[in-house]
């Protein structure tokens, strides 16, 4: 059995969110991919921060976590919220139609 | 009185130019003819002043250019030679005013035109008062401009505006010789003023120079480039083309720039720089070849011509022709003589002429015209006067000028005075055969108008028939009233003084006989024997045409000079232009210049635009590898 320290979970976190990352940019279907992804990086900040809240013993970082579950919930929300309005007005939400941004 | 000769036209042009929307066309033209006849009575007074009381003046104005040796005044002269000009000058454009009111009285233009009319006015008159070199350029260059402006002034038409171009540009291969002309006189005697140049000649007559490699003696170089200038002016032959086509202005302008004034500058200033040409034989011969085969050849073109404007333009070109080769062969009062009385009846034919084509309404061709004398009597007498005035018809003006010119050029003795004396008779032939032929086509024969009724066809109105008058007055008696005074033999008169310089006194003997006769009795033959060809029997001429194709050909297109000036000049310096816009200019100026550089930063901006998609998550990533490279440059420092 190995011991599990404090290395593995940051990798955990780390793994977690260059899958984010790259779940964004790689994305070239669907706009909820991209919340997805954003949740992904959430929460390998969120697996950092308990990690190293039990290596320092200090509480401060699982409260912060929580804080932060509750804020991306609310995040998830709004966003759906966004897009479901986005679709009403564009009929869309590819992320390759979505370019107005271009001049 | 001199100022006011001088300013009346000026002021009279700023009112009609500036304000002639204001004080409305009915004023200005009243202004400007009243003004201007104001400056014709005063310059009659001063010319008086001067036949009686030998008066002479130099008014000066202020210093125009006073730089280093270069001292300039702009300053009235007032001496026999320029009294002349300014009665003549003053007297022709007051009458052209007057008649403008009539003849103008369709045009919506009323106020430019009567304003352009009294500014070359003032231009002419600077000219003839000059008394240095430049202020005389400056009057020059004044004329030429109004004469641009004048031809040009029924801008709507294309004719009229390539007329007005042409003018000008051919005057400035005249104008470019006369101003280098002036550089010499600056660059030898230092001075431009007329006094002291004059003065200076004789210490200079055998100093040579070096120009385009050829020794030339300075005298003659300053000569011939003075009289290239005076050639421009003078639509004489090489540099003639832009005369006839210059008949595109109005007719009030033809007669008063292209007939009376401005085309006689250069027989003025051959006359006015008489003691610089008297030292110079080799010009004074080139200017007599030049001035005869100008008025030979125009007066052959005048015969085939159909236009009526044309027909006078190029009498116009013949008889300053005529005035050259007088000049040429030393009897510059002859042709002063000349340019005066020529003023009268080329003035009287152009107004005449204009008050036909009015009748017509702007018909100009005289094929289409006749029959007309019974509707227009008064115009019919008037051009009648002026053409036997013009022919040299016993008695009228033009009898005592052209032939004392023919007479001055058999006494010069020389070869070149012996065939100038003979082209002068036959163009005194040529001259009543065209001019008959315009008269008689004109007014006799049948009616062949076809676009106007002849009943429709009605005399002008009293306003362009009063200045007819006069000149017609004029053309009359003015040869013989001053013929004594001008011209007269035996020396005891002096009334040209000091303007006019005789290196050798003229020739006081009197000529054989028939040289006296021949011209008259030539002229007088013409009469009937035009009458039989223009309307008697009116095949002959046509059929002479027909079997002398290639002759005929020759002088109706002009000698072919347009044709043969648009393949030597405009042709190549056509060429050479297109080769530097196209090659030059937009192959290598604009392609390693402006274009390139345009075209490098448009294709490296395409480029960069592309980084703009407009996907957010390429603009997400782009910051995420901005951030991981600023990171790294940190941790590595």
């Amino acid at each position: 059995m190995i011991d599990i320290g404090l290395g593995h979970y940051l990798t955990l976190g780390a793994i977690i969110f260059t899958i984010g990352i790259v779940g964004i940019f790689l994305n070239r279907k669907n706009i909820i991919v991209i919340l997805m992804s954003i949740e992904l990086i959430l929460l390998a900040v969120n697996i950092n921060l308990v990690a190293f809240s039990i290596f320092l013993n200090d509480i401060t970082g699982q409260i912060f976590t929580l804080f932060i579950l509750t804020v991306a919930a609310a995040e998830a929300a709004i966003g759906l919220a966004i897009i479901v309005v986005y679709y009403r007005n564009s009929s869309t939400i590819r992320v390759e139609e979505i370019n107005s941004l271009k001049g | 009185m001199e100022i006011a000769i001088l300013f009346l036209p000026l002021v009279a042009s700023i009112a009609a130019g500036f304000f002639g929307k204001f004080i409305g066309d009915r004023n200005s033209e009243i202004i400007t003819s009243v003004f201007v006849s104001a400056s014709s009575i005063l310059s009659f007074i001063l010319f008086y002043e001067v036949v009686v009381n030998s008066y002479e003046s130099n008014v000066v104005i202020a210093t125009w250019i006073n730089s280093g040796t270069l001292n300039v005044n702009w300053s009235i002269k007032v001496d026999p030679l320029s009294s002349v000009m300014l009665v003549v000058v003053t007297l022709v454009s007051s009458l052209v005013h007057i008649y403008s009111i009539g003849y103008m009285s369709h045009d919506p233009h009323k106020s430019r035109f009567m304003a352009y009319l009294s500014l070359f006015t003032f231009a002419m008159l600077t000219l003839v008062t000059a008394d240095n070199f430049l202020q005389l350029f400056f009057g020059w260059e004044g004329v030429g401009l109004c004469s641009y402006f004048l031809i040009g002034f029924w801008f709507k038409k294309d004719s009229a505006n390539a007329a007005a171009i042409k003018a000008f540009v051919v005057n400035r291969v005249g104008d470019f010789g006369f101003a280098l002309g002036i550089f010499l006189i600056f660059y030898l005697f230092g001075t431009v003023n007329y006094s002291e140049v004059f003065q200076q000649v004789p210490q200079i007559i055998n100093k040579e120079l070096l120009f385009l490699g050829i020794n030339i003696k300075a005298i003659d170089l300053i000569c011939i480039l003075l009289f290239i200038g005076a050639m421009g002016k003078s639509a004489q032959i090489l540099l003639h083309t832009w005369l006839p086509d210059a008949m595109e202005g109005p007719t009030p302008v033809s007669a008063l720039i292209h007939a009376a004034t401005m085309v006689t500058a250069g027989v003025f200033l051959v006359v006015r720089c008489s003691p610089i040409f008297e030292y110079s034989p080799l010009t004074l011969n080139i200017i007599t070849v030049v001035g005869m085969t100008t008025a030979f050849f125009a007066a052959t073109i005048a015969l085939v011509q159909t236009d009526i404007k044309k027909i006078i333009a190029y009498s116009t070109c013949s008889q300053l022709g005529y005035m050259f080769f007088a000049a040429g062969v030393g009897a510059y009062n002859v042709a002063m003589f000349h340019l005066f009385t020529h003023a009268f009846f080329k003035a009287l034919l152009f107004l005449g002429s204009g008050s036909v084509i009015h009748s017509f309404k702007d018909e100009q061709n005289i094929n289409q015209m006749g029959a007309v004398y019974k509707k227009l009597p008064y115009t019919w007498i008037l051009m009648i006067i002026g053409t036997l005035a013009l022919t040299g018809f016993p008695f009228l003006s033009g009898f005592y000028s052209k032939d004392a010119i023919i007479e001055f050029a058999y006494l010069k003795g020389n070869t070149t005075g012996y065939y100038a004396a003979g082209i002068g008779v036959l163009t005194a032939l040529l001259t009543s055969i065209y001019s008959w032929r315009l008269i008689f086509k004109t007014f006799h024969g049948t009616y062949n108008n076809n676009k106007v009724k002849i009943e429709e066809v009605h005399e002008s109105p009293l306003v362009m028939l009063i200045p007819l008058i006069i000149l017609a007055i004029g053309a009359i008696f003015a040869g013989f009233l001053f013929k004594d005074l001008f011209i007269g033999h035996g020396g005891e008169n002096n009334f040209w003084g000091q303007s006019i310089k005789f290196l050798n006194p003229l020739s006081t003997d009197h000529p054989p006989l028939w040289v006296i006769l021949i011209t008259p009795v030539l002229v007088l033959l013409s009469i009937p024997i035009s009458y039989y060809l223009f309307v008697k029997n009116k095949k002959l001429p046509n059929q002479f045409a027909q079997s002398n194709k290639p002759l005929y050909n020759f002088l109706v297109n002009k000698w072919y000079f347009d044709e043969l000036y648009d393949v030597i000049f405009i042709q190549s310096s056509k060429k050479i232009g297109l080769f530097f816009w196209k090659i030059m200019d937009i192959k290598i100026i604009d392609k390693f210049g402006p274009d390139g550089f345009s075209l490098i930063i448009k294709s490296l901006s395409l480029r960069a635009s592309k980084f703009q998609s407009g996907f957010i998550y390429q603009y997400a990533f782009m910051i995420l590898i901005g951030l991981s490279a600023l990171l790294t440059f940190l941790i590595l420092q």
